[in-house]
């Protein structure tokens, strides 16, 4: 018998009214998610993904079909699942210390501090535990909304393309800290993105989205290990493969 | 250099002003060393001290009333968007009406006296207070607001925690603002509503005498102060957990 899956996407439709019309967003979208596995939601601009995520998140309802975690329907955001924004979610005005501490508000101080340092540690920000954001910079950022997600355990985490507003160099560091962290925490991951080598380098399955109304082209196993070999004839092969499926021909 | 360029200017106005006065016919209007002598006889006669602390008395009582009472509406009202639907343009009607204005109104109602001087200070704070912590809430970025829901907080919690935090660098500014006008009203409030005060002191040098040159020290006294208390408004705005709020 297989386990139940984590997050199991149902005949999912979405539908914004806008003045005068109505646009549809998401089509009948059936997606399953297994426990601990990391997943890549790659598609076109404007196609539809932060609108999915969102919903799985519980922050925006659908306009059909429903979702299940834990063969439970989502109601609502819950913090046993935590949304990470494009960095600029961090409280501008607790340090990081503060920020990481954010959501433990239920625990005794000492479990608390304890649970702060370890997460501070673990995104590599020592040395800044009363810094404030803006001392910080992207990349720390990101990694200090990271630590922040991660310090309340919770078992998935949403990503809307992260790392998006990094520079490239730092966008390579951050997706292998991302891997390093995941070994460390086991955590089921959405991770929306519209770079195609991000989702070859980091996920387990890549989804691959169309052009609005958004339905699920293709899902394409990363039959790969990790550490990924960037170079290896089998990445270029994902990787075109996944070129081919968004509609671009690998050459400019 | 920095400090000598506002020093030297003032210098040059004082000894505009010294041989201006000087060159005046009627003689009533006093030199900066008249001033000078008024502020030290008002100090000797004990006056000074006294009315600095009614001024002070009546601006910390009224502002503070204030503050306490608009800061929490204005984020309620800005946070259930109804209660600022219904009220907002009740506000918006009174907030071009001068604090002045209630002048008559807040002694038919509380007599000549502290409270009624009080009365105005708090009007003349409260409404610009009560409407500034509205936007600010309005202004709070909603990625924030969703990661705090995310978190499990609570309305209150997130009023507490999430909301007032966001606002706080506006709020400030609106409290900066605000303890400036509150000070301009004092002075009004005491021309008319009380027979204390610095504002009390100016009307009195004049009618008592013609005693400019103590009409000029109240001036000069209320001024000081109203540098004072904005400068001690700035130093908020220097702390760190605000300071991300004003920009780069
Ligand atoms: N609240 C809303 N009301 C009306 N239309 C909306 C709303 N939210 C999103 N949309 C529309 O839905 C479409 C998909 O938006 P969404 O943000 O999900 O795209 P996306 O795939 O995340 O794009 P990107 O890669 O640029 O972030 C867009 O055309 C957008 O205009
Ligand atoms: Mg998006």
């Amino acid at each position: 018998m297989t386990p139940p899956p984590k997050v199991s996407i149902r005949g999912l439709s979405m539908r914004f009214p806008t003045d005068g019309s109505v646009i549809e967003v998401l089509s009948s979208i059936d997606l399953e998610v297994k426990d601990g596995e990391l997943v890549c939601i790659l598609g076109p601009s404007g196609c539809g993904k932060s609108t999915l995520l969102n919903i799985v998140g519980g922050f925006l309802k659908a306009t059909s079909g429903a979702v299940l975690i834990d063969e439970q329907e989502v109601a609502g955001p819950d913090p046993r699942r935590i949304f990470v924004f494009q960095e600029r979610g961090v409280f501008p005005w607790l340090t990081v210390e503060g920020n990481v501490g954010f959501g433990l508000f239920r625990l005794g101080a000492a479990e608390r501090a304890e649970r702060i340092a370890y997460y501070v540690k673990l995104v590599g920000l020592s040395g800044f535990e009363n810094a404030y954001p803006q001392e910080l910079s992207g990349g720390m950022k990101q990694r200090l909304e990271v630590a922040r997600a991660l310090a309340v355990n919770p078992d998935v985490l949403f990503l809307d393309e992260p790392f998006g507003a990094l520079d490239s160099i730092t966008r390579l560091v951050m997706r292998s800290e991302l891997l390093r962290i995941r070994r460390a925490e086991k955590k089921t991951i959405l991770f929306v993105t519209h770079d195609i080598d991000e989702s070859v380098q980091l996920a387990d399955r890549v989804v691959v989205m169309s052009t609005r109304p958004a339905t699920i082209r293709r899902i394409v196993e990363i039959d790969m290990s990790h550490p990924r070999d960037l170079s290896s004839p089998r990445y270029i092969a994902l990787r075109d493969l996944l070129l081919g499926e968004i509609g671009l021909a690998h050459k400019i | 250099m920095k400090r000598l360029l506002p020093f030297s200017a003032t210098a040059a106005l004082l000894i505009v002003w010294f041989l201006a006065a000087h060159r005046q016919v009627s003689g009533l209007f006093p030199d900066p060393l008249q001033v000078l002598k008024g502020l030290l006889e008002l100090l000797r006669r004990g006056l000074l001290a006294k009315y600095v602390v009614a001024s002070l008395f009546r601006v910390t009582w009224g502002y503070s009333l204030a503050v306490v009472t608009a800061i929490p509406l204005g984020l309620l009202l800005g946070w259930y968007k109804r209660g600022e639907r219904a009220l907002n343009p009740l506000l918006q009607l009174l907030r071009p009406i001068s604090p002045l204005a209630w002048i008559p109104i807040s002694i038919l109602w509380f007599g000549v006296g502290d409270v009624a001087a009080i009365f105005l200070i708090f009007l003349a704070s409260f409404l610009p207070l009560t409407a500034a912590a509205m936007n600010a809430v309005r202004n709070v970025p909603p990625t924030l607001l969703r990661a705090g829901r995310n978190f499990g907080l609570s309305n209150p919690r997130l009023l507490v925690d999430v909301i007032l935090p966001a606002a706080l660098p506006q709020l400030i500014v609106a409290l900066r603002i605000s303890l400036g006008v509150a000070w301009l009203v004092v002075v009004a409030a005491e021309m008319i509503a009380v027979n204390s005060g610095l504002g009390f002191l100016i009307v009195d040098a004049r009618n008592a005498g013609n005693r400019y040159d103590l009409v000029v020290a109240g001036m000069v006294m209320i001024g000081l102060i109203g540098l004072v208390l904005d400068l001690g408004m700035q130093q908020l705005e220097k702390m760190k957990a605000l300071k991300w709020g004003y920009g780069s």
